[in-house]
């Protein structure tokens, strides 16, 4: 077997419009190995989200795949017809979404719901489906679970929801846990303690973890490799640890630089937090050249003549940037 | 759960009383009297009969004592004595509820059998030929006026087709139900489709619909356990207003198909200012509505567990 659980090469989303297709996301390339925890990082619009629902094969109208591939555990996805995909998600790749509060279905026991994952994959019986519904909230960490199985989405709070998202995602052992930004709307107090369950339960399951967030701070600290997105392309991908000591590209950069530190203002004597000027480019907009282009200190003429392709960083790494430090 | 049927029936109580006043006082206000009705009527009558009538039937005294004598009599269960036939209200009425609540049975049962499933599949064959036909024939259920619709129903399956009989009650049987109906559960039916298929449009939406998507399921697995019942909690509110407002709404078609029911003794009674009767009509019409309401309040402690009544 290979080592990359996910391979995803030259991926293109577009949304197509009628007869026109604009493209939201282009030329993304990243492989994620058995067990490791890899990152995608950037700002909401970025196309994190489209790239994540497109390995699960979940992207719908007018948005599609409309090039490169997608291989899992080296099987393109692609060819594949409906009802193969369908045994695939859940099973191999499953997905926790950023709203525990709507991502249940509130006419349904959360045994239901969890146990539906045993019913589907494992054939199991209803009833042998709950038994092992309530062994998957023992592991989340749900107290009386025996009894919790029997409560509605609505008798829960936010995190234990999110528990349960979390044992429904994991219930059949998959390869690859796509997690999209599974803590934003969750109570600060209570963030940490998810993302530990999560990492902790992938490590004991050997789950490869895709986290997607706009927190460069939480990924950094989880992840062995991040990608930062950035208006549909992947400008930088390097380890954890570098993209945070030595960032190559100007965006990441600013991306750092914007992380709010307490006193660092005082230090600098700034009046306002730091910030990258200008906007993202919209969608029917993105430049010629470099998409970062008019927003960067560095741009030159060159910049904007034509696409950047990704080069390899000699310390390891690729990003997307002319003038990278 | 007792405790809730208790504020209902309190509650029902307060709306009959409002109603019972409210007619009663209109009646006062407009012009006429069931003796003046008689006149209008071209019968042959003299005046001395007529105040003979109205001493009789008390029509002279002052509204309050009228009213006060007719809410002593409801109160003890007696919904008086029809001006025009002599015969007691409750009487008049007994055999017309039952004709009334099976038309209304019936056309809800078409309205929902029809407009559910029509709704659904526009919402899930969204932009089709199917959805914009199924939308083009909700806005015309919803604006033709439902005795026109009654006449050509009538029109084409009586008189051309010689399928189904023109009007009349019959023996009772299922024959003279159809078309007054389909002709009352017409507009019931096209509200039902647009209000199915915003719902299954907004349940299609919804997150945990993605969520059972990322589970791997089959879209047959999808609409049974996840979509339909979620959707249905939203349409069930307007199958319940539908039904309820039924027996009001029947008025019209029971007078053009000549139902026996409470609609028809109502225009009738109307007609003759035969007061008793007017507000025994009524009366049942707003209980039914009531009734229904209760019923559909209930029916979402079933369906939806995240109302709980204390």
């Amino acid at each position: 077997m290979t080592k990359a659980v996910l391979d995803v090469r030259n991926l293109a989303i577009s949304l197509s419009d009628g007869a026109v297709r604009v493209p939201a996301v282009e030329g993304v390339d990243f492989t994620i190995n058995r067990g490791e925890v890899f990152g995608l990082v950037g700002e909401s619009g970025c196309g994190k989200s489209l790239c994540a629902l497109a390995l699960a094969g979940l992207l719908k109208a007018p948005m599609a795949v409309s090039g490169g591939q997608i291989l899992l555990e080296g099987r393109d996805l692609a060819p594949l017809p409906p009802r193969e995909m369908r045994r695939l998600r859940g099973d191999k790749v499953s997905m926790i979404f950023q709203e525990p509060m709507t991502a249940l279905n509130p006419l349904m026991t959360v045994g239901d719901q969890i146990g539906e994952m045993f019913v589907l994959h494992r054939g199991l019986t209803p009833r042998a489906a709950r038994l092992k519904a309530i062994e998957a909230l023992e592991q989340v960490q749900v107290s009386s679970p025996e009894r919790r199985i029997n409560a509605y989405p609505h008798q829960l709070s936010g995190g234990m929801r999110q528990r349960v998202m979390i044992a429904i995602a994991l219930a059949c052992d998959p390869a690859l846990l796509i997690a999209d930004e599974p803590t934003t709307a969750l109570d600060v107090t209570i963030q940490a303690e998810i993302v530990e369950l999560v990492l902790e339960l992938c490590r004991a399951k050997g789950t490869a973890v895709m986290m997607i967030s706009h927190d460069l701070g939480l990924v950094a600290r989880v992840c062995n490799r991040v990608a930062v997105m950035y208006a549909g392309q992947i400008v930088e991908q390097r380890s954890a640890e570098e993209i945070f000591t030595a960032p190559a590209h100007p965006y990441t950069r600013g991306l750092i630089n914007a992380l709010p530190r307490l006193g660092r203002r005082l230090e600098r004597g700034q009046e306002r937090l730091t910030e990258i000027g200008g906007v993202v480019p919209a969608i029917r907009d993105f430049p010629q050249g470099c998409r970062f282009a008019p927003r960067c200190t560095r741009a030159t003429a060159e910049c904007r003549a034509a696409p950047v392709a990704m080069t390899d960083l000699n310390e390891g790494g690729r990003v997307r940037c002319l003038h990278h430090v | 759960m007792l405790n809730v049927l208790l504020r209902r029936l309190f509650q029902a109580a307060l709306t009959v009383l409002v109603v019972v006043t409210l007619v009663f006082v209109l009646f006062s206000v407009i012009p006429g009297t069931y003796a003046s009705s008689l006149q209008a009527d071209k019968r042959d009558v003299s005046a001395e009969v007529l105040e003979r009538i109205e001493a009789e039937l008390g029509l002279n005294d002052p509204l309050p004592q009228r009213f006060g004598r007719y809410m002593a009599g409801l109160a003890q269960g007696d919904l008086g004595v029809s001006y025009a036939t002599k015969r007691p209200v409750a009487d008049m009425l007994s055999g017309r509820v039952w004709a009334s609540f099976r038309l209304a049975c019936a056309a809800i049962l078409f309205a929902v059998c029809i407009g559910l499933p029509l709704g659904f599949f526009a919402a899930m064959r969204r932009g089709s030929w199917l959805d914009t036909a199924t939308m083009t024939l909700a806005v015309s259920g919803l604006s033709i006026p439902a005795f026109w619709a009654g006449l050509v129903l009538m029109y084409v399956f009586s008189l051309k087709l010689h399928w189904l009989p023109t009007f009349g009650y019959g023996s009772g049987g299922l024959k003279h139900l159809i078309l007054p109906a389909i002709t009352l559960g017409i507009a019931p039916m096209a509200l039902l489709a647009r209000t199915t298929r915003a719902a299954v449009l907004e349940t299609l939406n919804s997150d945990f619909i993605r969520t059972a998507r990322s589970k791997g399921m089959s879209e047959r697995r999808l609409v049974l356990r996840h979509l339909a019942r979620n959707a249905f909690v939203l349409v069930l509110t307007t199958i319940g207003l539908q039904f309820g407002s039924m027996l009001g709404g029947s008025v019209v078609i029971e007078k053009l198909f000549a139902w026996p029911g409470v609609g028809s003794l109502l225009i009738d009674s109307v007609g003759l200012r035969d007061i008793p009767a007017v507000q025994g009509a009524i009366l049942v019409i707003v209980l039914f509505f009531l009734l229904i309401n209760t019923l559909v309040d209930l029916a979402y402690l079933v369906v939806d567990p995240r109302i709980r009544y204390r």
